[in-house]
């Protein structure tokens, strides 16, 4: 029976660990598909948490998640000024969004609520429990009890492998990821479809910032993201770029996070910075582990036009 | 060989306009952070100008302040900006530089902790050793994933700064700790292994020099050896360097990934053993990724990497006293950091197309 509660819980937290970084991988996914690698995707789920906490305090957790998803495309939008409109270096540019963003966010947190950053307690997005589903056992509460970030995850991998994969906008998007060259002479619009997929991508990183703050933690501490843009973006490799196989390998980081806490329940001696540790290594790994049986889109990270 | 003496002049010339160029880029970069973060500073409702003041005081105040702060703070910065020049230069794009300097502090401070009765003429050596072959070790993963099985190293040495921070964080709350037991820190290593004063009376080690010394090697290497044209070559282009049938581009890869490891390796080690004296959480505020902006600012140039060093360095040390004199937090130097990296980007693309060359090259 105790067996049968922790393993039921672990499920529930692996699940909602998973959340985030499916919702930042799977809008990460699209920009990739277009040809853009965004290493500022950790600016992007920071400013959400951000954009949660105080979307939260002013208008409600709902609101909270609007104005988080909101402040992850903003950021994104910055991005794509300089990387696709200026043409400027992805991996540079990208780095250059993520410091800004971390240094930024901390400027905007301590002018709000003062540089010892008193602990904010904010009021967090309940659980919504599917009636019947929800009764499965070990599995329904896991996947049936979670918050609305979880959903629109789950409501995300069919849209967009149906988007990316059957329709012409997609066919389209994949096409300026491959060769931008026959994109635009094929009457694609490369720039406009890039900036496009970069700013869904941040909507998504946006989103996926605010469950950390709003869904995950009830609060905001500076630097929270703690390198879940990074790992998200690891997440689409091992994905392979689609929908499916991202939910998959957000699924094992998530049950990787959970882990460390169930391990940590155990056996409270346990040095918790190696579980901390756990699942960067394990994305180290898996890469190694993965790479190879799948491609990257041909143009990605290329600069338009060449 | 059969270059004249005027071609020779000519050639000096035109490296030296090459030079005159950058350094009016990076100038218009640097004026262009500053206007825009004047901008962001009035938004935010602090007076620019009296910030500005208080930077300045904080970075060149005094002798003290510009040895004790400002060039004791960019002396991590100019060895990690070193490691990230390099590495760009044969465009392995290394953002690992802050785990390499993690792994380097880490290596020195055991070493150093586990000698304690050693000379210092033994120590010295041996602690800048270790932790220059951490820092390579630590590279030494995100290499072999590059070259042997094509995995780009931008996410892969991004992942090894937080396996690397964990390990620190580790290390310094169990088989390091301290024997008092009360902070997350390792004892003071032995006065031995302390680096000395570069300039007595002030803080500055001879880790400055360290820096230095390697800047110009790097530059001597880069510019006047087989090996740094390959590099180079290789930076510019891998498939032209393999093309060309002179020399296989991995090797290239491999020995500039480690070496880039290295000295960041060295900036961990050098901080600790010149200023900390111990090793604890959080001993880096993120040079490995200002480092980028550092390297990026002196176009990838050792000798102008000392320059912008220095400049970041003025950025850190007055940042202190922006928060204290004008109550500004200093996380945004961290901003005013990446706000350098897009002007830079920014002038290079306005440069380009002035020069009517629409696309990169």
């Amino acid at each position: 029976m105790t067996d049968y509660a922790a393993l039921s819980s672990f499920l529930v937290a692996a699940v909602g660990l998973a959340v985030p970084l499916a919702l930042a991988a799977l809008g990460e996914t699209v920009s990739e598909r277009a040809g853009v690698i965004n290493i500022g995707l950790e600016g992007s789920v920071i400013w959400g948490a951000l954009g949660g906490a105080l979307g939260s305090l002013a208008a409600g957790p709902y609101a909270g998640l609007a104005a988080g998803a909101l402040a992850g495309g903003t950021a994104a939008l910055l991005f794509a000024f300089f990387a696709v409109w200026l043409n400027t270096d992805q991996i540079i540019t990208g780095t250059a969004v993520t410091i800004g963003s971390l240094g930024f966010t901390g400027a905007v947190f301590q002018s709000r609520f003062g540089a010892t950053g008193i602990a904010l307690d904010l009021e967090t997005v309940s659980a919504w429990e599917v009636p019947l589903l929800s009764r499965i056992p070990v599995l329904g509460p896991a996947l049936f009890d979670q918050a609305v970030t979880a959903y629109a995850a789950y409501l995300l991998v069919p849209l967009l492998g149906w988007f990316l994969f059957r329709t012409r906008w997609g066919l389209a998007l994949r096409a300026v990821g491959e060769s931008p060259e026959a994109a635009n002479a094929a009457g694609v619009p490369v720039v406009r479809t890039r900036m496009l997929a970069v700013v869904f991508a941040g909507l998504m990183a946006g989103l996926a910032g605010a469950h950390l703050s709003l869904v995950h933690t009830g609060t905001f501490a500076e630097n929270m993201s703690a390198g879940k843009g990074f790992i998200a973006i690891a997440v689409v490799v091992l994905g392979r770029w689609n929908p499916g196989g991202i939910v998959a390998a957000a699924l094992f980081f998530g049950g990787a996070e959970a882990l460390q806490f169930a391990l940590q329940a155990l056996d409270a001696d346990l040095p918790y910075p190696l579980f901390l540790a756990l699942p960067y290594v394990l994305s180290l790994a898996a890469l190694a582990g993965w790479f190879g049986r799948s491609r990257a889109p041909a143009g990605l990270a290329l600069p338009w036009p060449r | 060989m059969t270059s004249s003496p005027t071609d020779a002049a000519r050639r000096r010339w035109g490296s030296a306009h090459a030079g005159l160029r950058a350094a009016a880029s990076a100038t218009a970069a640097l004026l262009a952070t500053l206007a825009i973060a004047a901008g962001l500073l009035a938004l935010g409702g602090y007076p620019p100008g009296e910030v500005f003041a208080a930077l300045a005081r904080g970075a060149f105040g005094s002798w003290d302040r510009f040895a004790s702060f400002t060039l004791v703070r960019a002396t991590p910065l100019l060895l990690t900006g070193l490691a990230v020049a390099l590495a760009f230069k044969a465009h392995v794009l290394n953002i690992g530089a802050e785990g390499q300097l993690h792994a380097g502090a880490l290596a020195g401070v055991a070493i150093a902790l586990l000698l304690p009765g050693a000379p210092a003429l033994v120590l010295l050596p041996v602690t800048l050793l270790a932790a220059a072959a951490a820092g390579a070790l630590w590279a030494s993963v995100p290499a072999a994933m590059k070259t042997g099985m094509g995995i780009g190293e931008v996410i892969t040495t991004l992942l090894m700064n937080f396996v690397a921070l964990f390990l620190a964080q580790f290390l310094v709350q169990g088989p390091l700790r301290e024997s008092r037991g009360i902070f997350n820190q390792t004892d003071e290593i032995p006065a031995a292994a302390h680096l000395p004063a570069l300039i007595p009376g002030t803080r500055l080690h001879v880790g400055f020099l360290i820096g230095l010394v390697i800047a110009v090697a790097l530059w001597l290497y880069l510019t006047r050896t087989p090996g740094g044209f390959r590099v180079r070559a290789v930076g510019a282009s891998v498939r032209a360097a393999e093309v060309s049938g002179r020399f296989k581009a991995q090797p290239v890869i491999w020995l500039t990934f480690l070496a880039s490891g290295a000295v960041a390796g060295l900036a961990g080690w050098i901080q600790v053993g010149g200023i900390t004296h111990r090793m604890y959480e959080g001993l880096s505020p993120g040079w490995g990724y200002t480092a980028i902006a550092v390297a990026l600012l002196a176009r990838l140039h050792p000798l102008a990497v000392v320059i912008t060093a220095i400049v970041f360095g003025a950025l850190s040390a007055g940042g202190g006293a922006m928060q204290r004199e004008a109550g500004v937090p200093e996380v945004w130097v961290r901003g005013m950091e990446a706000l350098v990296i897009l002007a830079v980007l920014t002038v290079d693309r306005v440069l380009q197309v002035l020069a009517g060359r629409g696309s990169r090259d």
